[in-house]
């Protein structure tokens, strides 16, 4: 049985839900996974409580204080136990994995959606294929939320060990992103509007049944380079951002290989279109053939008395 | 003046279709090009060498066939290409083993790469490489700049952060908020007669295996609705069969 150690996902300095996952999937190999949250104070290690971990270590460093890659990576080689390492998939995560890896002269399976044995399985070719690789020994496996149940109970209380780590950078300043909206790539939700948009003013159409049902506004590329008022950061597809929400909606979309490269693997997808030979729809779960006009209206009324 | 390196990849078109024939991705007859966040890193190189003087080398590992991404590369402007000769399959640790290597010989003093490759889509290979060589590394940068000191602009908690380090450092990048600059015909011109510096490096052998690569699973037909009324119905499935609101 192999030893399995689940970094937890750090959102905000405190433990991201997901953490519960990524030990519902180290618990794929048999055994009590460990679980260390990189913290400042080890106050924040509290969220790991109940999340199925069979114990539970509060990495407590200066180092944290910043995303550092090498000051996270050296911080948390002092204090992480021998075996098979667990993260989560953000771009943070993905990043701090490969450093472990390397550190420890380790292989790293990234995104993996499936565990089976030695056996994982990612997307590659952005969703295009999927890949399923076997490990021999020890390695470093990113796990890709929403697809593990959580795991519950186990451990609450952290062993409190201090660590110092190698930090490199140092932070000039920080800039507020343009837009205050949820980031396309965290949210459970996400409504995008392509070129079948019109102009970008329309958009406050999508931003209105965000804000109804708690989403974030994503773009396509088409909608992206067409429009300078849709900045990038919004743009989800092979270019831009990979997203893996419970809900999808595509306003305007027609379906482009690499848009759907980018949102392919959410749960439910619902299309709006008023080309019925538009590609999204061979992917959509619930199609409409309107044009947005028609649609956004009905869909945000009846949205809206749903939500109270 | 920097000894810039930048790490180029060969992978599919993003836009061909992928088919699968047995249990492997069949590429045989699909365009190959430099993967799309590599742009990004040979115009972050690119923009380094005009503001610190230096040179500019693209490496990358393969075969023959990767030459073609190298001469592009070339075309661009870099100053020097190098292949590393492989054509087994390699994982992240051998990969990454052979690129500290090869690094090392050529003296770099900063690595650029995409955030990530357009087959694997594993973004490793980058932090990977730091680590390797002990260099700092920062991942998912869409800015640079370099007039007093050297510092990037990357995401960190919903907002952006503007870090300064120093070198040796490996960065990642992503899509920024700039063009890519195109080759020109003097550049193409240059790039046809540009001879590759092939080398051999010694592949450790790999921990990982594929086993086997396959098509997503096909969703089953979604049902599909005429005109915007349907959208009411649509809400409700989403509340009562998707319970996903």
């Amino acid at each position: 049985m192999t030893q399995t150690i689940v970094i937890a996902e750090m959102s905000n300095n405190a433990v991201h839900s997901s953490t519960a996952e990524l030990v519902a999937a180290a618990k794929t190999f048999g055994g009590e996974p460990t679980v260390v949250v990189p913290c400042v104070d080890a106050n924040q290690a509290a969220g790991a409580a109940n999340m199925g971990a069979g114990s539970i270590i509060a990495a407590k460093s200066g180092a944290f204080t910043h995303y550092d890659a090498k000051g996270w990576a050296s911080a948390l080689d002092a204090v992480v136990p021998q075996g098979t390492l667990i993260t989560g998939a953000s771009p943070q995560s993905k990043d701090l994995a490969a450093r472990l890896a390397a550190r420890r002269g380790l292989s790293v399976v990234q995104d993996a959606v499936a565990i089976d044995g030695n056996n994982i399985t990612s997307p590659v070719y952005s969703g295009k294929a999927m890949q399923t690789v076997s490990i021999t020994g020890p390695a470093v496996i990113s796990v890709r939320s929403n697809v593990f149940a959580p795991a519950s109970g186990g451990a609450g209380e952290p062993t409190i060990v201090d660590t110092t780590g190698d930090v490199a950078t140092s932070v000039q300043e920080f800039m507020a992103r343009a837009s205050e909206r949820l980031d396309v790539a965290e949210a459970n939700i996400v409504i995008s509007g392509g070129r079948g948009m019109g102009s970008p003013e329309n958009f406050v159409h999508l931003e209105a049944i965000a804000d109804t049902i708690g989403a974030a506004v994503g773009a396509s590329r088409a909608a992206v380079d067409t429009w300078e008022a849709i900045p990038h950061a919004m743009q989800v597809g092979q270019t831009g951002k990979t997203v893996n929400p419970n809900l999808y909606i595509a306003v305007g979309i027609s379906g482009a290989i690499q848009h759907l490269a980018g949102m392919r693997s959410s749960k439910y997808i619902v299309a709006i279109n008023k080309d019925a030979d538009a590609p999204i729809f061979q992917h959509a779960d619930y199609g409409i053939v309107a044009t947005w006009e028609e649609a956004l209206p009905v869909l945000h009324d009846s949205l809206k008395s749903m939500m109270g | 003046m920097p000894n810039i390196i930048v790490l180029v990849k060969q992978v599919p078109d993003t836009n061909a279709k992928i088919v699968v024939s047995g249990d492997r991705v069949d590429l045989s007859s699909v365009k190959m090009v430099m993967s799309p966040y590599d742009e990004f890193a040979v115009e972050t190189a690119m923009k380094h060498k005009e503001a610190a003087g230096g040179e500019v080398t693209a490496l990358t590992v393969g075969g023959a066939g990767a030459d073609k991404i190298l001469k592009d590369a070339k075309a661009i402007g870099v100053d020097h290409i190098v292949r590393v000769e492989a054509s087994q399959e390699m994982d992240s640790n051998a990969l990454q083993t052979v690129l500290a290597q090869a690094v090392t010989e050529l003296g770099g003093e900063v690595v650029y790469c995409g955030k990530s490759a357009a087959d694997t889509g594993a973004g490793s290979t980058g932090p990977g490489l730091a680590e390797r060589l002990g260099w700092t590394s920062v991942s998912n940068v869409i800015g640079a700049t370099f007039d007093g000191g050297f510092s990037v602009v990357t995401p960190s908690g919903g907002d952006h952060a503007k870090m300064s380090l120093s070198l040796p450092a490996v960065i990642s990048c992503d899509k920024g908020d700039f063009k890519v600059r195109k080759p020109n015909v003097k550049g193409i011109m240059q790039a046809k007669r540009a001879a590759v510096d092939v080398r051999s490096i010694e592949v450790p052998a790999s921990s990982i295996t594929v086993v086997n690569q396959s098509l997503p699973p096909a969703k089953p037909a979604g049902k599909t609705y005429e005109g915007g009324a349907a959208a009411a119905e649509v809400a409700n499935l989403l509340r009562d069969e998707a319970n996903v609101l």
